[in-house]
This record gives C-alpha cells, sequence and structure tokens, in this order.
C-alpha cells in the first residue's frame, strides 16, 4: 500500500483552501497549532457560525485569515478589545482569541491582564514562539532569559513572563499549556476552553525556526519538536508560579491544564448588577 | 515455540491490527519532517523526487507497505495539511487476524 496523491485534507472543511499554501516558515510551528484549533471547532458541536476567530498582528495573527469563519484581523495588541465587544453584544457568539505572544502580552498586555480581570468570556489562544517572528526575530515578553534575537546580541538580560501564571493570577478560570507537538492534547484544551464559561487561556509553544531556533542552537522546527519530546513534563497539578519556561537545553518544560475553576463571568455580573435589559 | 504460545494475546483471534492507507497532497508539503520523525511505526521516507517548489515530501518507505497503523498522528501534526491516513480497505485475507500471523 503505496501512498496516494490527492488534492485536498479533512481538514479543508473548516479553511479557506483558495488560499493554502500559507505563508508560514518550513518547520513554523503555527501551523499544526492552527490544525488544533481547526479540529476542536469541529468537534466542538458548536455550528460553525457560531465560530468568531480574531487576531491581532504577526505571523500568528494570520491564522483568521486561513479559517473558514467569520474571522476578524485587527489591529496590533487590539483583539481582546476587539473581541470583548463582539461577545458583550451577541453572547451567542463562541469567541476566540488565536495570536502570538508579541501581540497578546507586549502591546496589548494590559488588554489581557483586565479581560481575565473581569472574566470575560472569550478564548484565548497563543502562539508563543518567544520572539516577533514576523518582523524579523526581535525580543518580546516571553524571550527566555541568555536568548539570542536581533535586539539582543548580547542575549537577553530580561526575565520574562510565565503566561500561565499571568493568566491564573489575572482571573483566568481555564488555564493550560501545551506544545506544537502536543497537538492532541492542545486540541482537547481547546475544546474545554470553549465549553467553560469564562476567560479561557491556552499557551501553545511553537518553534519559530527562521527567527529564533536558529539563532538559539536549537536548530530547525524539527529539533525544536525533539526538544519537547525529550524535555516536556505533564503535570495538571504543577504550581504554575514555578513552571517558567527557559528553553534550556536539559530543563524541564512544564505542560498541562493546569487550572479549571467556576468564578462568574462578566455577562454574570452584569445581569446581577443592571438586571434584564 | 512455547513463548510464541506465552506472548500471544488472548483476543488475538478476533483482534485486527488497525491498517491505515497514506495519503499525500504533495505540492502542500514543505519538507518539514514532522511526519516522518514522529511516526511511531517509521512507515515514512522523504521522496526522491522534489515537489513543484522544491521540497522533499512524505512517502511510504520501501519495504513499509501495510505498516501504518492508522494512529493519525502525521495527518494531525503536519503544519501544511499534507499529509492524512484512512483505514485501509483490505479485504480480511489481506488483514489477518493475529493468531493467523504468528503461524
Ligand atoms: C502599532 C504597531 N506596532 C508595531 C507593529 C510591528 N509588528 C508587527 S507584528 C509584531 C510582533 C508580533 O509578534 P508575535 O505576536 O509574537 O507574533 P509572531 O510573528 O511571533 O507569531 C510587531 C511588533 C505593528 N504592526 N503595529
Ligand atoms: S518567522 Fe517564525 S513565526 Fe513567522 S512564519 Fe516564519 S517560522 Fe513561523
Ligand atoms: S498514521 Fe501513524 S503509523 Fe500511519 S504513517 Fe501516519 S504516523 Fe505513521
Ligand atoms: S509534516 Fe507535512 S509539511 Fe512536514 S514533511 Fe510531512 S507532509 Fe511535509
Ligand atoms: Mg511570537
Amino acid at each position: 500500500m503505496a501512498e496516494i496523491a490527492v488534492a485536498s485534507h479533512p481538514i479543508d472543511a473548516v479553511l479557506r483552501r483558495d488560499r493554502l499554501p500559507h505563508i508560514w516558515c518550513p518547520g513554523c510551528g503555527i501551523g499544526a497549532v492552527m490544525a488544533c484549533y481547526a479540529r476542536a471547532i469541529l468537534e466542538s458541536g458548536i455550528p460553525l457560525d457560531k465560530h468568531i476567530c480574531v487576531s491581532g498582528i504577526g505571523c500568528s495573527a494570520r491564522v483568521p485569515g486561513y479559517m473558514n469563519l467569520d474571522t476578524y484581523h485587527t489591529t496590533h495588541g487590539r483583539a481582546i478589545p476587539f473581541a470583548t465587544g463582539l461577545k458583550l453584544v451577541n453572547p451567542e457568539l463562541q469567541v476566540t482569541v488565536f495570536s502570538g505572544d508579541g501581540d497578546l502580552f507586549a502591546i496589548g498586555g494590559n488588554h489581557f491582564i483586565h479581560a481575565a480581570r473581569r472574566n470575560i468570556d472569550i478564548n484565548v489562544f497563543c502562539v508563543n514562539n518567544f520572539n516577533y517572528g514576523m518582523t524579523g526575530g526581535q525580543a518580546g515578553p516571553t524571550t527566555p532569559m541568555g536568548s539570542f534575537t536581533t535586539t539582543t546580541p548580547y542575549g537577553n538580560v530580561e526575565p520574562p513572563f510565565n503566561l500561565a501564571a499571568l493568566a491564573a493570577a489575572c482571573g483566568a478560570v481555564f488555564v493550560a499549556r501545551w506544545t506544537a507537538l502536543h497537538v492532541r492534547q492542545a486540541q482537547e484544551a481547546m475544546q474545554r476552553a470553549m465549553q467553560k464559561k469564562g476567560f479561557a487561556f491556552v499557551e501553545i509553544v511553537a518553534p519559530c525556526p527562521v527567527s529564533f531556533g536558529k539563532s538559539n542552537d536549537i536548530g530547525e522546527g524539527v529539533d525544536e519538536m525533539w526538544m519537547y519530546r525529550k524535555q516536556c513534563v505533564v503535570n495538571d497539578d504543577a504550581d504554575v508560579t514555578k513552571i517558567d519556561v527557559t528553553m534550556g537545553k536539559e530543563a524541564e518544560l512544564v505542560v498541562g491544564n493546569f487550572l479549571d475553576i467556576e468564578r462568574p463571568a462578566y455577562m454574570g455580573y452584569g445581569k446581577e448588577v443592571l438586571g434584564e435589559a | 515455540m512455547a513463548e510464541a504460545l506465552l506472548r500471544r494475546p488472548l483476543d488475538g483471534a478476533t483482534v485486527h491490527i488497525p491498517r491505515g492507507q497514506v495519503f499525500i497532497i504533495p505540492d502542500r508539503c514543505k519538507g518539514c519532517d514532522f511526519c516522518i520523525d514522529f511516526c511511531p511505526r517509521d512507515v515514512l521516507v522523504e521522496s526522491q523526487t522534489t515537489n513543484t517548489k522544491g521540497y522533499h515530501y512524505p512517502v511510504v518507505a520501501p519495504g513499509k507497505d501495510g505498516e501504518c497503523a492508522n494512529c493519525q498522528f502525521c495527518t494531525i501534526i503536519c503544519p501544511e495539511y499534507a499529509i492524512y491516513t484512512e483505514e485501509a480497505q483490505d479485504s480480511p485475507e489481506a488483514n489477518p487476524p493475529l493468531a493467523e500471523v504468528s503461524q
């Protein structure tokens, strides 16, 4: 049974086929993470016309352009306020923000912390590739200390955010971290996020070989995937404050579904205080 | 012989090993090797020829026909949606129960 050449893929059902192949580099992890999102949508039981995908700017933020849904590619950092407006106006929608570490935590950081604090009922899926891939590999808020980027030629001296701890501290009700290799687990976490009432955050660590892997002696995308295979430890019960991602050659990279709690979502407060419209 | 008998699963006469048929969309592939490296059965290798963009896409390795377990990891790890598998449409003769295989 040799392979058979064909022209389409089962996942095309939820993609804009005419736009493929996508723009991402060989070995980039974003495509695999987008497929997790696409499968989560297909498995969610929620009709396609209720799913909305919103992004800011960056390589990761190109995802809405390939999803065959109602999608919005907003300005840099502003995906969360845009998504918040959509959700408040039409609470029936399943609103997902899909964007990168720089977009969500540098220019968009303030929106993230306040949406989590308010417990806005949206999903935020962040591809964390430790740099601003799209603009040539600058350091950002998740760049590990010591890492080489175009703006840290002597090694990064700033401590990065631990995104899982940040989300939990700000009030998210669901917090998970997986990698582009953990495609089944990432899909499942995304489905759980969709079911969750409130602010649900899934970080997906992914290779950016062009702007991060090569300059940090990791190598190609597949080499970073092997790093995940060897160094990831699954621990749902991990203390989120102690699971920084260092990308060290021997360091553990802790992944899991760390937090799943109940807390009134923003719309709930609205009804208590304001009554039915 | 005795060892072979001991190692035979109790339900070996009824359980079929799942088998997959590999489908490829050659021109979508960017040659990242994710599917090749992480296939648990080492079914895939890079093609000898290249696609229209110059990448070596995956093909079933020589001698690996029938080895795909249809686990679909290649399907879900491919960042280009360029490979997938489906359960092979084998006749029962071509996909015998384990008990027969080990005779
Ligand atoms: C207001 C504004 N400032 C700066 C930029 C330049 N810019 C484009 S993408 C980007 C960073 C994207 O990083 P990230 O979100 O991590 O996405 P990645 O490309 O790594 O997936 C920046 C700074 C911009 N487009 N708009
Ligand atoms: S620059 Fe990095 S993040 Fe952007 S497409 Fe290329 S590998 Fe992916
Ligand atoms: S389905 Fe599994 S066994 Fe078959 S080729 Fe893909 S990864 Fe390998
Ligand atoms: S995972 Fe996809 S893009 Fe990568 S080598 Fe395999 S078929 Fe090609
Ligand atoms: Mg980034």
